[in-house]
């Protein structure tokens, strides 16, 4: 069964609607290799009991026109799941159990999938290296103490560990794509607007966008054609002519003009990164489409500004957990001793200190100063982007300015955890689609990812081109599975 | 156009003080539905029985606009001859209480859907005109219960996400009286469109009262004090009126007035400091991102006002063209919708030959006597309009009396019975017969000649006993009309 769990989406897909094999072989494999990775701690929650029953379920009456027919898969434990202990990496959830599905859960069921858990993430999905996690951080799957990248960090080591086929995470400033980089797998950040956020774990409404995570470019395409729907419960939904994405797929981008961004070329980025980078634009060449030095001027802005943004908006978004409904509660002397007992102890640090920065930057007195300027800077951003595209059909960049780091590396020092993700963050501010894809390994052998980022509701293009990269870079994932005793 | 006389002054010594009110209404949007979930808004429900996951802020909830809320509150706008804002902005209100799940209040702050407007008030005195800053839709929080446990606060969150017009005035009242007739003017606008049912007692119209004091002839606006949460208009009198008197009695020992909120103690007749402005909270309003701004279109704003019934301003104008009424009449007439649409359905049914003033005196004689007694609204009204209408043309046709219409009218109240029924029934129409009188009539001059004679030597108060007697013979049914002039000619 070993090679089962080294198959890719769309080759299991075919094999089960081939009948060469069962959605019961398909599950069995995927437990299997999730028992034998605790040690990743990519799962806070599994529910492979019944992941198995519902696998024979599906196998006695398989319905082979759905897109996922009979597929395990784990998501990150963001996205609310009826009946299924939802925490976002959080003691404040640590006892919550959902009796509603997220839109986007929803649409991965419906199209015959099958829950094997919830992965672990950043709490509340604020981190870049899924240390915040209540339930401990994660071990990347590339090496031992090295950081699978945040938030989706469970998510991208189950994907890399190959504990889930495909996955899908959130990205509210990189965190798909960021994790993605780190392990060698894709990541796509689609278009805000593009995924319902109904029913996923709010962080910065105006920044989280659900997507999917795989091992190669077509499995992205597939799952993010699954998941990707509009939804009047969402009212930042919007409602557009979507793609085939996996059908329409295609490597010829000849002629396409694609901008390369020198602001993104930052004061002490690595060699490798910037080699790396060069390696992309040959690819892109080579691909027979164009590259052009284009301007995006705001971008030394964006950081700081996404670091307004979105603490801003976290502030409010996590003022419900307060012990009053669900969730942790901590005893007190009265209502207000409750809520700073229960906030103090249900909150981790990073959370905490990013209340702490959204509440400041909306004070009175300091919103003008702080809440406002970010939100006319992102605006410039914005524009920005709308300039390059009168130029160009998509952008290429690095994915992160480095590779994965060791586990505690930067625990003590936030800034410098923040500037992880100083790639990631303008896309999300824009509210554009950005893709990571895997395009070589650094000194050390650790992954290094291309970031792609397209106009608004252009997926099609930018999967397009990274589908044509990715025969060129024809990356191969080092996993030595040094988790597995 | 006040009149010095009737001006509402505070007199301490040699000075006199002028008080200036403006006014918050809270005015909950007449829908089945919550403002951004489907959950059902009926009042007196089982506590917590009207509450969605949006409602209860379930991680991952997100709110989506009930147009029909907005609707109402645009119509209201229109009522109110205010600017319709076509783009608007929802915010977070931030705080923190046991009642407000979300931590947050859905208001609108900066950019609300309604701007300025007016509304016109009928003082005795004449008309006054008061200006409306703005009104915005925002949620209702949820409700704590103190009193049911020693140890625990309950929260009841059927209320929570409940839509409410927030009505604000600008400081153009200026004393309870005018308090009085702003409230009831609005309560009757928004019961005219239909937005609003404002009954007070079930919390659908509350309102924070601003008040501040200025010496006469003052230019200068005083420092203010906010009364919040008043729900009924007679304690929002009695709130401005202690509070008036508060603010003057510092100014006159010298000292200085705080900006505040306060509340008023319905029991104690006083209002006492909430907290002081260093206390106010910080809200942290901030454009909600679940939300997009809200647009609507100028042909969705004509739309609606194609939908605007008359209003009370401009029927009352009607009624005093087109039934000739008094403005008092009017007033009475049109200031509740019910008796308004009542008072038009008689005159209806009361057909070609009809008396208006007549209706009027017994509509707002008779029938709000008996709904007074019977502590009823005149939706509820125990007789229908048309038996009503019937009853008045009984009366100016000469069939009954307005005298013997009284009695049947008390018989009409069991059951709405139909009064051309009561009448013949109960033999109670009408003698109008002249022969029939005239041999009555001689008859009762017979048995009382000495009398008679006194009456032609010129004890002229004798007539009155002749008609007593007369209508007394003939069971009150004699036409009184025909009796005097028949006993006039054979005395």
């Amino acid at each position: 069964m070993s090679d089962i769990i080294k198959q890719s989406l769309t080759e299991l897909v075919e094999n089960i609607k081939n009948k060469k094999l069962s959605s019961t072989d398909v599950t069995k494999a995927f437990i299997d290799r999730s028992e034998k990775s605790v040690e990743l701690n990519a799962y806070i929650t599994n529910d492979f009991t019944s992941a198995l029953e519902k696998a024979k379920k599906f196998d006695q009456k398989p319905n082979l026109d759905l897109k996922l027919p009979g597929i395990p898969m784990a998501v990150k434990d963001l996205f609310c799941t009826k009946d299924i202990k939802t925490t976002a990496g959080s003691k404040i959830l640590n006892n919550f159990v959902p009796t509603y599905e997220s839109t986007v859960t929803e649409n991965i069921w419906n199209e015959g999938a099958i829950l094997l858990g919830k992965l672990n993430c950043d709490e509340f999905a604020m981190g870049s290296s899924n240390e915040t996690s209540f339930f401990g951080n994660v071990q990347s799957p590339i090496d031992k103490n090295l950081v699978p990248g945040g938030s989706s960090g469970g998510s991208a080591s189950a994907v890399a560990g190959q504990l889930t086929p495909v996955t899908i995470g959130t990205d509210t400033g990189g965190s798909i794509r960021q994790p993605a980089s780190f392990t060698g797998i894709v990541g796509l950040k689609p278009t805000y607007g593009s995924c319902s956020r109904y029913g996923i774990v709010a962080f910065a409404s105006s920044l989280d966008q659900a997507g999917p995570m795989a091992q190669n470019v077509k499995d992205c395409a597939l799952l993010h054609e699954v998941i990707s729907s509009y939804d009047p419960k969402d009212s930042t939904s919007i409602d557009f002519k979507r793609n085939h994405y996996s059908k329409e797929l295609t490597n010829n981008i000849k002629g396409k003009k694609i901008g390369i961004p020198k602001e993104y070329r930052v004061d002490g980025m690595p060699k490798e990164i910037e080699d790396l980078w060069q390696k992309g634009i040959q690819y892109i060449k080579d691909c027979g489409a164009e590259t052009i030095d284009i301007s995006l001027p705001n971008t030394s802005y964006a950081l700081p500004t996404y670091y307004i943004v979105a603490p801003a908006e976290a502030s409010s978004n996590l003022a419900r957990y307060d012990g009053v409904k669900y969730g942790f509660r901590a005893k007190g002397e009265n209502l207000i001793d409750m809520y700073e007992k229960t906030r103090s102890e249900g909150f981790g640090a990073e959370v905490q200190r990013r209340i702490m920065i959204g509440t400041y930057v909306l004070s009175s007195g300091y919103y003008d100063a702080y809440y406002l300027k970010a939100q006319k800077v992102r605006k410039l951003i914005k524009n920005d982007f709308d300039e390059a595209y009168k130029k160009v059909d998509a952008i290429l960049t690095p994915s992160t300015p480095s590779s994965a780091f060791k586990i505690g590396e930067k625990t003590n020092d936030p800034v410098s955890m923040y500037l992880n993700d100083i790639f990631t963050v303008p896309v999300n501010l824009a509210g554009l689609p950005g893709i990571s894809i895997p395009a070589g390994h650094d000194t050390k052998g650790y992954p290094l990812g291309l970031q792609i980022i397209g106009k608004a509701f252009d997926e099609q293009n930018i999967l397009n081109i990274a589908y044509a990269m990715e025969e060129k870079i024809n990356f191969k994932n080092k996993i030595t599975d040094w988790w597995i005793k | 156009m006040s009149k010095k006389d009737s001006e509402y002054l505070i007199n301490r010594k040699d000075n006199q003080y002028e008080v200036v009110i403006g006014l918050e209404v809270h005015a909950q949007v007449l829908s089945e539905s919550k403002l951004f979930s489907t959950s059902a808004t009926k009042f007196g429900a089982e506590p917590n029985t009207q509450v969605s996951l949006v409602d209860a802020a379930f991680p991952g909830m997100l709110p989506v606009i009930n147009e029909f809320c907005v609707k109402q509150a645009i119509k209201t706008g229109i009522g109110l001859n205010a600017k319709i804002n076509k783009r608007s902005v929802f915010d977070r209100k931030n705080y923190f209480y046991a009642d407000l799940p979300q931590g947050y209040q859905i208001s609108q702050f900066k950019d609300p859907i309604v701007g300025e407007g007016k509304v016109i008030l009928d003082m005795p005195n004449g008309q006054k005109e008061v200006g409306i800053e703005r009104l915005h839709l925002e949620q209702d929080a949820g409700k704590s219960i103190h009193d049911l446990d020693p140890q625990n606060t309950f929260v009841d969150l059927n209320r929570s996400g409940v839509a409410l017009m927030e009505i604000v005035s600008k400081p153009d009242l200026r004393s309870p009286d005018e308090v009085n007739a702003y409230i009831k003017k609005l309560r009757s606008i928004m019961r005219y469109l239909g937005t609003c049912d404002g009954n007070m007692q079930e919390g659908s119209l509350r309102a924070d009262v601003n008040v501040s004091v200025r010496p006469k002839g003052s230019k200068e606006f005083g420092t203010r004090c906010e009364i919040k949460n008043v729900n009924s208009i007679k304690f929002m009198q009695m709130a401005i009126e202690y509070e008036a008197n508060r603010q003057v009695d510092l100014i006159e020992e010298g000292k200085t007035i705080d900006q505040e909120t306060r509340l008023f103690d319905t029991k104690k007749n006083e209002t006492r400091s909430m907290r002081s402005k260093e206390d106010a909270h910080d809200y942290r309003y901030f454009p909600d991102p679940d939300l997009l701004p809200l647009e609507v279109s100028e042909k969705f704003i004509e739309e609606l006002k194609n939908d605007i019934p008359e209003l009370p301003d401009d029927k009352k104008k009607r009624f005093i063209e087109e039934f000739k009424l008094s403005s008092y009449e009017a007033n009475i007439l049109v200031s509740d919708i019910d008796t308004a649409k009542y008072f038009e359905e008689v005159v209806a049914k009361m057909g070609k030959n009809k008396d208006i003033k007549l209706a009027v005196n017994w509509i707002t004689g008779e029938l709000f006597a008996i709904l007074n007694s019977k502590g009823l609204e005149i939706s509820q009204s125990p007789v229908s309009a048309k038996n009503f209408a019937i009853l008045i043309n009984l009366i100016k046709n000469g069939t009954i009396s307005g005298k013997i219409a009284k009695t049947v009218f008390e018989l009409m109240i069991d059951g709405d019975k139909d009064p051309q029924k009561i009448v013949e029934e109960k033999g109670l129409k009408q003698q109008s017969d002249p022969k029939a009188l005239e041999a009555l009539i001689d008859k009762i001059i017979n048995d009382n000649r000495e009398k008679a004679i006194e009456y032609k030597q010129g004890k002229e108060k004798l007539f009155g006993f002749f008609v007593g007697q007369a209508m007394k013979a003939s069971g009150g049914k004699a036409n009184p009309q025909l009796i005097n002039e028949i006993l006039k000619k054979k005395l």
